[in-house]
C-alpha cells in the first residue's frame, strides 16, 4: 500500500512540476521546477523498480549507509563550496574574470551566494547531517529513527541544493545574506529540516543509554534552533505561485533585524552549537580521552544557547537601529566569549595526557588546530562586536577575514578530522590511505588560512582607516575606488590563500578515495551495543 | 546527578561514571580564570547597560545615565565642521568665481573641499585621479579639451545644472542626429565621412573616399563640430582634428557613432550639492591642469 501511495505522489509531484515549469514566470523558477520534475520522475522510476520488495531495517544494527553517502557529498561539496570561493576570490582581484559571454551567470554576484551556500549549507549543512546521524546512532546505541527517513533527509538536502545552485545563478534570490533561496526553496528546507528533528529526536527516545551524551546537545540546539530562525526569517508572501519572487512581511529596519537575528545564529547555532557537538564526539574518539570537564560542558552549553540569540544586532551598529538594540547585542557578544571558550578548553584539555599523539597522529593535528581557529575567532567575534572596534571593521574585508577563519579554520578542519575518522570506519577498512597526504592537507590547509586572515586584516583596516580619513577640514580624503585600488595586492593573496586550501580539500578527496578503494575491507561489525 | 563516581588511577578527579561508545566524561572543575573572567564581563555588561541606552521598554529604552546616543554624536561632529567652515565657505560664495584662485585662504580651502566633494561624487564616472574612461564617454578632465568650455565659470555651470538631463531645465543640451538609424545618410555618404574624420584627425585613410566625405560633412556636420572640425562649445561638439576621442577614433567606432549617435548624460548636482561644493569642486577641476 505505502509503495503506491508513494508511487501516485511522486507521478503527480512531477506532473505538477511540468506544468508549474510551463506557466513559470521566470527563468529560476521554470528550471526549479525541471529539476523537481526529474528529480520525483527519478525516485519514481526507482520507487516503481522496487515496489513490493520487503524492507528490512535490523534493529540491532547501526543505520550508516546514508553517513557513507554524507561523506560523500560533504567531500564532494566542500570541493565545489572552495572552488567557486577561489573564483570570486580572484574575480575581486581581477574584475576581467566577470566573463561578459555567460550571460551574467558567471558574474561575482552570482556567484557569491553560490559559494556562501555550497560552503554553509550544502558542505556544512551535510557534515552535520552525516555527523548527527552517526553521532546519535552510537552514543544511544540506537539505530537511527524512522526506517528510511535518514534517506530522505539526504537525498531532500541534495535536491535543495541543486535548485538553489540553479536558481542563484539565473538571478532568483531573496536578497537576504545566508538566505538566498526563494520562497519555495525555503518550504522545502522546512520540511527536510523537521525530518531531520524526527529522525534525530526518535533516535534520541529509543537511546539505550540512560543520560544523553553532550554532543548531542548542542546537535538538537542547532536543529530546533536552525528551524525557528529559517522559518521566522523567511517569511514572505510570492508574488505569484508560479514566480520565484516574493515579498517579505517585514519592512525597513525590523526586515533588517530579523535578517541579523536570523544571520548571526545562522552562525552561532548552524555553524558553532552544531560543531561542537562534531568536536565533543570526534575529538575525544580519535584522542582515545575522556572529556575534560562535565561541569564546563554543561555550563559553557546554557550560557552558549542563551547568549547566542541576543548577539544579531552587533551586524547593525551605527545603523537605522535604535541604540538600545545595538547596546545589547554588544554587550551580550562581550558576554558571549567565555561561554564560547569553554567548549575550545573542553576541547584542547581532552586531549591533556595525549599530547604526544600531535607528533604522530595528524588527523589529531587537524583537529587542535581547529580548536585553535574556534578559540580565535570567538575571541574576535566579541571584539569586532564592541561599538568602538565595529566603527573601524563593519563592511570591510576585516569582516571578511574573521568568516573565513571561522569557517576555513574551525568549521573546515573539524570536518576534515571528521571525514578521516569516519572514512575507514564506515568502510571498514584498518585506517587511513595515507596519513602522509593528511599531514600534506594540514599544512597546505593551515597556511591557506594564515594567508586568507592575514591578509584580510590588512586590507581590511586599510581600508576602514582610508574611508574614514578626513582632512583638517573635515572632508574626506579617498575616494571609494582609492580603496579598491589599494587592496590590489591582498586580494591576490587571499586568493592564493584560497587555492591552497582548495588544493588540501582534493589531496583529501583523492586519500579518502584510495582508502576505500586500495585497501581491502575487514570483517564486518556493524552491530550496536550500549557502551556500559 | 551523576550515576556513580568512578576514580581512574593516575588522576586526581575521577569520571561521571558514564561512558558512551567508549566516551568519558572526567569530574574536573571549572577552570577558576574562566569562571572570573565570565563573572567580569557579566559584571560589565550590567554596568554597560546602566550607563547607555539598553533595555527596552514599553514606550521606548531605558536612556542610560551617561546619556549617550550616536545619533546627537554624529550630528554634534558634523555641527563642530559646518562651524569651522562656515565663514570660509560664506567667503568662498561670495567670492568672484575666477577670484577664487588669486585668494590663498579661500584656494586652499576649495582644493581640500572641492577634491573631496570630487572624490566622492565625480569619481564614479570620470575616474578618482579624474582621467575620465577611454572610450567610453566619460571625459578627461585633465587636459585642455573641453566639451562646453574649460573657464571656471563654465565648469560652475556645468557642475551645476549637468548636461542632457531631464530633471534640469537649465542643463547643457544638445543632440547629434543618428545619421545611419535614422536614415539621414546611407551607408556609402557614412563610410566616406568616416574616411574624412580619420583624413582631418591624421590618421591613415582612402583619400578618394574622403574627398566624397568631405562634401557629406560640409552638408552635415559643420554646423556642429564646425568648418574646420574644430568643434564648437555652443552644442558641446568634440573637436574631431585632435587625437583626443570620447568614444575612440578608429574606424568601426566612428561608424558606430555616426550611425547611432551619442548621447552622453551628466546630472545637474545643485539638487544634491550645496554651493560652496559646487563651488568648490569647480576650482578644484580647474586647478587640474586643463583649465582655461
Amino acid at each position: 500500500m505505502w509503495d503506491y501511495i508513494k508511487l501516485v505522489v511522486l507521478g503527480a509531484v512531477a506532473v505538477l512540476a511540468a506544468i508549474a515549469a510551463n506557466y513559470a514566470h521566470d527563468l529560476a523558477y521554470q528550471v526549479n521546477a525541471i529539476v523537481v520534475m526529474l528529480a520525483a520522475a527519478i525516485a519514481f522510476v526507482y520507487a516503481l523498480r522496487h515496489t513490493g520488495e520487503a524492507r528490512v531495517y535490523p534493529a540491532n544494527e547501526y543505520f550508516d549507509g546514508v553517513v557513507r553517502a554524507g561523506v560523500i557529498a560533504t567531500t564532494f561539496w566542500g570541493v565545489v563550496g572552495f572552488l567557486v570561493g577561489v573564483v570570486i576570490a580572484f574575480q575581486l582581484a581581477f574584475p576581467q574574470l566577470n566573463i561578459d559571454h555567460a550571460f551574467g551567470i558567471l558574474n561575482f554576484g552570482r556567484l557569491r551566494p553560490l559559494h556562501t551556500s555550497a560552503v554553509i549549507f550544502a558542505f556544512g549543512g551535510n557534515a552535520l547531517i552525516m555527523s548527527a546521524f552517526y553521532i546519535v546512532q552510537r552514543t544511544s546505541a540506537s539505530r537511527l529513527f524512522g526506517g528510511n527517513l535518514g534517506w530522505f533527509v539526504f537525498w531532500g538536502w541534495q535536491l535543495m541544493i541543486v535548485m538553489a545552485a540553479t536558481s542563484y545563478v539565473l538571478g532568483g534570490t531573496q536578497g537576504k545574506e545566508y538566505a538566498e533561496t526563494v520562497w519555495y526553496i525555503d518550504i522545502w528546507i522546512a520540511v527536510v529540516w523537521v525530518a531531520f528533528l524526527l529522525a534525530f529526536i526518535g533516535t534520541l527516545w529509543n537511546r539505550k543509554e540512560p543520560h544523553i551524551y553532550v554532543a548531542n546537545w548542542f546537535l538538537l540546539s542547532m536543529i530546533v534552533t536552525v528551524a525557528m530562525l529559517h522559518i521566522v526569517n523567511n517569511l514572505a508572501i510570492p508574488v505569484s505561485i508560479f514566480s520565484s519572487q516574493s515579498v517579505p512581511v517585514y519592512a525597513g529596519v525590523q526586515d533588517a533585524m530579523v535578517q541579523w537575528w536570523y544571520g548571526h545564529n545562522a552562525v552561532g547555532f548552524f555553524l558553532t552549537a552544531g560543531f561542537l557537538g562534531m568536536m565533543y564526539y570526534f575529538v575525544p574518539k580519535q584522542a582515545e580521552r575522556p572529556v575534560y570537564s562535565y561541569k564546563l560542558s554543561i555550563i559553557h552549553f546554557w550560557a552558549l544557547i542563551f547568549l547566542y540569540i541576543w548577539a544579531g544586532p552587533h551586524h547593525l551598529h551605527y545603523t537605522a537601529l535604535p541604540d538600545w538594540a545595538s547596546t545589547l547585542g554588544m554587550v551580550m557578544s562581550v558576554i558571549l566569549w567565555m561561554p564560547s571558550w569553554g567548549g575550545m578548553i573542553n576541547g584542547l584539555m581532552t586531549l591533556s595526557g595525549a599530547w604526544d599523539k600531535l607528533r604522530t597522529d595528524p588527523v589529531i593535528r587537524m583537529m587542535v588546530v581547529s580548536i585553535g581557529f574556534y578559540g580565535m575567532s570567538t575571541f574576535e567575534g566579541p571584539m569586532m562586536s564592541i561599538k568602538a572596534v565595529n566603527s573601524l571593521s563593519h563592511y570591510t574585508d576585516w569582516t571578511i577575514g574573521h568568516v573565513h577563519s571561522g569557517a576555513l579554520g574551525w568549521n573546515g578542519m573539524i570536518t576534515f578530522g571528521a571525514l578521516y575518522f569516519l572514512t575507514p570506519k564506515l568502510w571498514n577498512r584498518d585506517g587511513l590511505y595515507s596519513l602522509k597526504l593528511v599531514s600534506w592537507h594540514f599544512w597546505l590547509a593551515t597556511i591557506g588560512i594564515v594567508l586568507y586572515a592575514s591578509s584580510m586584516w590588512v586590507t581590511g583596516i586599510m581600508e576602514g582607516l582610508m574611508w574614514r580619513e578626513v582632512d583638517a577640514n573635515g572632508f574626506l580624503v579617498n575616494a571609494f575606488a582609492d580603496t579598491v585600488a589599494a587592496k590590489f595586492p591582498m586580494y591576490v593573496v587571499r586568493g592564493l590563500g584560497g587555492a591552497l586550501f582548495l588544493t588540501g580539500a582534493l589531496i583529501m578527496a583523492y586519500n579518502l578515495w584510495m582508502t576505500v578503494r586500495a585497501q581491502p575491507a575487514k570483517a564486518v561489525n556493524n552491530s550496536l551495543v550500549p557502551a556500559e | 546527578m551523576c550515576a556513580k563516581q568512578v576514580k581512574k588511577s593516575g588522576q586526581d578527579v575521577g569520571t561521571t561514571g558514564h561512558s558512551w561508545d567508549g566516551i568519558e566524561e572526567l569530574n574536573n572543575p571549572l577552570p577558576r580564570w574562566w569562571v572570573w573572567v565570565f563573572y567580569a564581563c557579566i559584571v560589565w555588561g550590567i554596568g554597560y547597560t546602566i550607563a547607555y541606552p539598553a533595555w527596552p521598554l514599553i514606550n521606548g529604552a531605558t536612556p542610560g545615565v551617561l546619556g549617550a546616543s550616536t545619533r546627537a554624536d554624529v550630528a554634534a561632529e558634523i555641527k563642530r565642521f559646518d562651524d569651522a567652515n562656515a565663514p570660509i565657505k560664506a567667503k568662498l560664495i561670495a567670492a568672484d568665481l575666477t577670484a577664487i584662485a588669486g585668494d590663498e585662504e579661500l584656494k586652499g580651502f576649495a582644493t581640500s573641499a572641492g577634491a573631496s566633494v570630487f572624490k566622492n561624487n565625480c569619481a564614479q564616472c570620470h575616474g578618482s585621479g579624474a582621467a575620465g574612461v577611454q572610450g567610453k564617454g566619460y571625459p578627461n578632465l585633465l587636459d585642455d579639451d573641453w566639451l562646453w568650455g574649460g573657464d571656471v565659470a563654465s565648469v560652475h555651470t556645468t557642475i551645476t545644472h549637468g548636461i542632457r538631463n531631464t530633471t534640469d531645465p537649465d542643463a547643457r543640451y544638445s543632440e547629434m542626429p543618428k545619421f545611419g538609424t535614422d536614415e539621414l545618410l546611407d551607408e556609402t555618404q557614412i563610410g566616406s565621412v568616416v574616411q574624412y574624420v580619420l583624413q582631418i584627425s591624421g590618421q591613415d585613410h582612402d583619400a578618394a573616399a574622403a574627398t566624397a566625405g568631405a562634401t557629406v560633412f560640409v552638408e552635415n556636420c559643420v554646423a556642429c563640430h564646425g568648418e574646420d572640425g574644430k568643434g564648437l562649445r555652443d552644442f558641446g561638439a568634440p573637436n574631431l582634428t585632435d587625437a583626443v576621442w570620447l568614444y575612440g577614433g578608429d574606424e568601426a567606432t566612428l561608424t558606430e557613432s555616426i550611425s547611432k549617435a551619442r548621447f552622453g548624460v551628466m546630472p545637474a548636482w545643485a539638487p544634491k550639492l550645496s554651493e560652496d561644493e559646487i563651488r568648490a569642486v569647480a576650482v578644484y577641476v580647474h586647478s587640474l591642469g586643463g583649465g582655461e
